[in-house]
């Protein structure tokens, strides 16, 4: 456990040490400034549309950071060539592996929690309360989805080439499951009979990471998320956290790393 | 190695240049300071500008940049305001959307026919499986409106100003979409309490779409029921009455028959109007003209035989037996 919270703290050095973050929080910060001071009717408690707009950069924003710092991590230690004498030392590709997504899962977290708190701190200056279960349920639930991306992202960085193909290609799946996922079936309706087998497999089989975008219900102040949900929700991305993290060790124990 | 005298003919041709660039500029960036007077003189001066007048002149940027696609974006958004007025509960393009034909914002105002049919509550349908099942728990799965309490059931109902930016957003980008003007300004109006700004929008409305008479009617409405203004309203909804006379007939058939609902609301209220003011015939006359254009026309006659029987009543005292 120590080797892995090794590396994954060299994994979250890295983040904070790198301007991507604090270019993209910076840039949502001012977006909703500048959407803040519009002036509509003369009515200072209009708030819903500053909150969707601060969720949706947010949503961008961790997709972004969580791709791109994952799918560079192996790439650039091989680049580097700092992989085999890392693995010379006692530590086992397993232990990177795992040290490598729990670094990227966590500099997520923090970048998350840093989004969050001024989302919060963005709408209770107009709403004037915080909706802090909602907040919460919403905030944990992205994070368990951008655990499943890191997860997945770190296999796409073991069978790609580069890391902006294996990025690329991440970025197209995310988008195109939280797009349609939700609606996979319906599509497989208009289809012939192999085409529908085959996209009603993907629909059971791909992770439906729309579970975990409570976007609607923060903005629209709907009620929270029954918690029995809201765990299973989480038993269910760390199921697929788990499928892509052992996919991932199986690729890397057969990986030649020079 | 450049000799100097390149480097001089480089500089005279960059001169020349800006200097042509600057010639070919000016007249467009004069279009922006224009008054009316010399508009047609720059016209007919530069006619390859006049693709540019509409835009630059009235500096509207969102024609610039987006062109008629602007169209499509503000019937998005205006959709979206919709959406917003549903806390987020409405059909995508997969779901059964049948009960959002009309957007229910603007059908709740009572001047846009209803073209809504099926299930509002249930378009989702039963379950599919238990993906989609369990899939609910995660996004708005109630019918609510936002001005009768919207998705906690708490709120007020000028939560309804949520739906404004959207709303804003769609006529700046369709300055020519008479509903965004007539919705925005119900909702300042009724829930929000803010005539003033209703009332300029729909004047700003009436200077992009003239002689709308939907826009007539809403500002009808506003005199009549926010400035208790009645003289005001009837001028108001007579211009109403009179521009639909005049549109009617070169308006498609759909657009005839959602036309029929306003100009049934105008007199209708314009009845109503001269009933409270104790002018009974004129009130008869009016529903008699809503008669052909009313989708209840029993109702209008039921109304018009009541008038009849009052002012009947009104004469009875005056009548004398013959014998």
């Amino acid at each position: 456990m120590n080797n892995i919270s090794a590396v994954a703290g060299i994994v979250i050095k890295e983040l904070y040490r790198r301007k991507d973050f604090y270019v993209l929080f910076i840039v949502t910060i001012l977006i909703c400034l500048v959407m803040a001071s519009i002036n509509i009717y003369n009515d200072a408690h209009i708030v819903r549309y500053l909150k969707e707009i601060c969720l949706d950069l947010i949503w961008v924003s961790t997709l972004v950071i969580a791709v791109t710092t994952t799918a560079r991590q192996i790439p650039a230690e091989r680049e580097n060539r700092t992989l085999l004498p890392l693995l010379a030392k006692p530590l086992t590709r397993v232990q990177l592996l795992l040290g490598k997504f729990l670094g990227c899962w966590l500099a997520c977290g923090l970048a998350l929690l840093c989004f969050y708190i001024f989302f919060g701190a963005l709408a209770a200056s107009r709403e004037h309360h915080w909706s802090v279960l909602n907040y919460f349920q919403a905030g944990i639930l992205h994070w368990f989805l951008l655990g499943i991306v890191v997860a997945f992202a770190l296999l796409g960085s073991l069978i790609f080439a580069a890391p902006s193909s294996n990025a690329t290609i991440c970025f197209v799946i995310i988008g195109g499951i939280l797009f349609v996922g939700r609606n996979l079936d319906r599509v497989a309706l208009g289809l012939g009979a192999v085409g529908r087998n085959l996209v009603l497999a993907l629909y059971f089989a791909l992770p439906h990471l729309e579970f975990y975008d409570l976007r609607d219900l923060v903005v629209h102040n709907w009620p929270t998320v029954p918690w029995t949900y809201f765990c299973l929700a989480l038993l269910y991305a760390a199921l697929y956290m788990a499928v892509f993290l052992i996919a991932a060790c199986l690729v890397f124990r057969r990986k030649a790393v020079n | 190695m450049l000799s100097p005298r390149t480097f001089s003919w480089l500089l005279v041709a960059l001169l020349v240049a800006c200097f042509g660039l600057a010639a070919r500029l000016e007249p467009q960036f004069q279009f922006m300071r224009l008054d009316a007077a010399r508009e047609a003189w720059v016209l007919d001066l530069h006619s390859d500008l006049r693709p540019l007048y509409l835009s630059r002149a009235t500096g509207d940027f969102f024609n610039v940049a987006l062109g008629d696609s602007r169209r499509m974006f503000a019937n998005e958004f205006f959709v979206k305001a919709d959406e917003y007025y549903h806390s987020g509960y409405y059909p995508s393009i997969f779901d059964d959307n049948t009960a959002f034909k009309t957007a229910h914002m603007a059908a709740d105002t009572g001047a846009v026919a209803d073209k809504n049919r099926g299930d509002e509550h249930g378009f989702l349908g039963p379950t599919r499986n238990w993906i989609d099942a369990f899939g609910r728990h995660f996004f708005p799965n109630r019918h609510t409106h936002l001005d009768e309490g919207g998705a906690d059931d708490l709120s007020g109902s000028d939560d309804v100003r949520e739906i404004l930016p959207w709303l804003k957003l769609s006529s700046d980008l369709d300055p020519d979409n008479v509903q965004t003007y007539t919705v925005t300004a119900f909702w300042l109006r009724k829930r929000m309490n803010n005539v003033p700004e209703a009332e300029a929008v729909l004047h700003e409305g009436l200077r992009n779409c003239p002689g709308s008479y939907e826009i007539l009617f809403e500002l009808g409405c506003l005199d009549y029921e926010s400035h208790h203004d009645r003289e005001r309203a009837r001028n108001v909804w007579e211009e109403g009455v009179r521009q639909w006379r005049k549109a009617y007939p070169h308006l498609s058939p759909e657009e005839q028959k959602d036309s029929q609902y306003v100009m049934e609301a105008l007199t209708t209220h314009l009845a109503k109007l001269e009933q409270d003011n104790g002018n009974l015939q004129q009130a008869v006359q009016w529903l008699q003209e809503a008669l052909p254009v009313s989708e209840v026309p029993a109702v209008i006659q039921t109304n018009i035989n009541e008038l009849k029987y009052k002012i009947g009543l009104e004469f009875l005292p005056q009548l004398k037996p013959l014998y």
